[in-house]
């Protein structure tokens, strides 16, 4: 592959088959890059810019270099823009872009200076004559990755040492800057115990919800010996949510089918009334709780 | 159409980066626009190692790539660690140094 790129990267006019990369990654990677001014969900945005940091990649491996082209892919699109996301996530996924402007104009203003930015930046490289385009290939001599190495472990070795250093200091303050210092007294268990001693809370752990060994999902409460549904065997969140089984649907999955109508109790469910349990089978040898 | 127009692409990906910057308020936006600048210089760097004949371009974008990465470290976790003072991710927000 690298032969092939070095051989397309060679010469000062582009070949079709590269202008045919250069024009459809082109575009793709512009579309992907302007999701950044037009997006207004941060996590889409996130999406198109990764699109552009692969296209970019491409356009690495057609410039004659797919050292770059696969570190691109690695580091970028691989470990930056995950990283992206992975804050987007924490910080929350639906903070949307304020459209208060703190001086008056400002984003029409910026507008403005990007295409003079634009402007600039083309003139500069429309005005300059490049005569020449020598292309990589004497340079790493069809070995990209080789060529890249070995002037990274000589010229550059010690800048290579200066990066690994940088890498370092900013893994230490990635650590330092989202440790989260303490600022009250963690509780200890006896202490926990004291507390709700003194308030008269409950000291043993709540009961466990299921009953009978039918049912032990965590919204089947547990029965006490009066036949009455202890309200702390499930947890909080469901009895908010009112996703509680109740005692009738309960009894009705308890009850076999096998038993005589005539010694059913009256547990049949009201019209309307979905019983949460009637999915499970009711099983031939079960007792049925009075 | 000669090597120059990669330069030109160049330029459109860092003015888009650039003016994102300036525009957004969303400061992991305005994070994402700064990559998306470095990538375009990153792509001049190429461009001209193809140019010249030269693999040190290839080397300072290999370089710049590394320094993107610690960059982008150190600064979601300021963002991460701002949000968890301030409840907010907006530039206009985090104003705790000035005062």
């Amino acid at each position: 592959m690298s032969a092939l790129a070095a051989e397309a990267a060679t010469g000062l006019v582009m070949s079709t088959s590269e202008q045919f990369l250069f024009w459809i990654v082109g575009a793709i990677v512009v579309l992907g890059a302007s999701a950044l001014l037009f997006s207004k969900r941060a996590v889409l945005t996130a999406c198109s810019v990764m699109v552009t940091m692969v296209g970019l990649a491409f356009l690495y491996v057609g410039l004659g270099s797919p050292f770059l082209g696969v570190v691109q892919v690695v580091v970028y699109t691989g470990a930056i823009m995950m990283l992206f996301v992975f804050v987007l996530m924490l910080v929350g996924v639906d903070v949307s872009d304020s459209f208060i402007e703190t001086i008056r104009g400002q984003r029409w203003i910026g507008v403005i200076f990007g295409l003079g930015l634009l402007v600039v930046l083309a003139g500069a490289v429309f005005r300059s004559t490049f005569s020449f385009a020598i292309g990589t290939a004497q340079a790493d001599e069809g070995n990209n990755a080789g060529a890249v190495a070995s002037l990274l472990f000589s010229d550059f070795a010690f800048t290579l040492e200066i990066t690994g250093c940088l890498l370092i200091i900013a893994a230490m303050g990635a650590v330092i800057l989202t440790l989260r210092v303490r600022l009250t007294k963690a509780v200890a268990q006896g202490e926990m115990v004291a507390i709700r001693l003194k308030r008269g809370m409950r000291l043993t752990p709540p009961p466990a919800p299921g009953n009978y060994a039918r049912h032990n999902a965590a919204d089947a409460p547990a029965i006490d010996a009066d036949g009455k549904i202890i309200d702390d065997s499930v947890p909080s969140a469901l009895r908010m949510r009112g996703q509680v089984h109740t005692l009738r649907g309960l009894a009705q999955d308890l009850l076999p089918d096998q038993l005589p109508p005539s010694r059913r109790p009256d547990i049949a469910a009201p019209p309307g009334e979905e019983p949460a349990a009637s999915e499970a089978p009711a099983t031939a040898e079960g007792e049925v709780k009075p | 159409m000669t090597v120059s127009a990669y330069l030109v692409l160049s330029a459109v990906l860092f003015a888009l980066g650039a003016t994102t910057v300036m525009v957004r308020r969303n400061s992991i936006v305005v994070f994402m626009g700064i990559e998306l600048m470095l990538n375009a210089a990153n792509l001049a760097f190429v461009a001209f190692s193809r140019m010249w004949g030269n693999m040190d371009g290839q080397l300072a974008a290999f370089f710049v790539m590394v320094v993107a990465a610690a960059e982008v470290v150190v600064g979601l976790a300021i963002i991460v660690s701002l949000f968890r003072t301030r409840r907010t991710v907006s530039v206009d927000d985090e104003n705790m140094l000035r005062h």
